[in-house]
């Protein structure tokens, strides 16, 4: 029974018109997550009081190059999904709720780029 | 409307007694929050080392300060939770463990292994550096 048409049914994607989209994609960035937030921690561990020539030094390899970006990546995208659920619970003013997503999601990108950018300059630049 | 005047209200949050799911619930948005500005000096720390020696100086100074290593143990602790809880909340999308006992215990779980390895890796990374 129901009030939902058999297509609407089949099709399964709710009142939000995405399905599970949303859940599903944190899901895959927080189990993306689960061992590049350990292995960005045992890293800073090791590199505690490190200087700028050792730093850098680190960031040059390419398997640490390549797991900072998909750190920051999986990060900027795990996040803005997490605000987007937040600002939706908790911003009742429609626009302002559009403006504050919107805004993240912009920032994300951006942040993102600018990250990936500064590894490759040291991965690459030397 | 005097017949509805008596009627119970939802959980006011100041003198009920938040029951752990509760509270590991809200942390798990606040340490999302935190995470979230953590990520920001994360990414201004990758910048400032691409930028240079200086840069990344005074970069490594806020951070080495007082305020700037409480506030990375501050992260280092929300990481901690966020991930542990993270666990948590895929063993039950998994269908796992939501028996009011189990969720009490996995909580506790949670709460404790954070703490441990955050006081772990922060002991580690002072015997790093060579001052414990």
């Amino acid at each position: 029974m129901g009030l939902r048409t058999p297509l609407s049914r089949a099709r399964g994607l709710g009142s939000a018109k995405d399905g599970t989209h949303h859940w599903w994609i944190q899901r895959i960035t927080a189990i993306a997550l689960v061992p590049l937030s350990l292995w960005f921690v045992a890293s800073m561990v090791g590199l505690a009081g490190a200087d700028h020539a050792a730093v850098t030094a680190w960031l040059a390899h390419p398997a640490v190059a390549v797991l900072m970006v998909l750190l920051v990546a999986a990060t900027l995208h795990h996040a803005q999904l997490g605000l987007q659920t937040m600002y939706e619970d908790y911003i009742h003013l429609h626009w302002l709720k559009i403006v504050a997503d919107l805004t993240t999601k912009m920032a994300s990108l951006a942040l993102g780029v600018a990250a990936a950018f500064a590894v490759l300059k040291i991965a690459l630049g030397g | 409307m005097a017949s509805t005047d008596n009627r119970p209200l939802s959980p006011h949050l100041q003198i009920y007694r938040w029951p752990l799911s509760m509270l590991t619930s809200i942390l798990n948005r606040v340490t999302g929050v935190g995470l979230t500005v953590g990520t920001l000096v994360l990414i201004y720390w990758l910048i400032a080392a691409a930028a240079g020696p200086e840069s990344f100086a005074t970069a490594q100074a806020l951070l080495g300060s007082w305020v700037g290593r409480l506030l990375l143990f501050g992260w280092t602790w929300a990481l901690f939770f966020h991930l542990c809880n993270g666990i948590r909340h895929m063993a039950w999308d998994a269908g796992w463990g939501f028996e009011i006992p189990t969720i009490d215990a996995t909580g506790w779980i949670v709460v404790l292994a954070s703490i441990v390895l955050t006081v772990t890796a922060w002991v580690l990374g002072y015997a790093a550096m060579g001052v414990l």
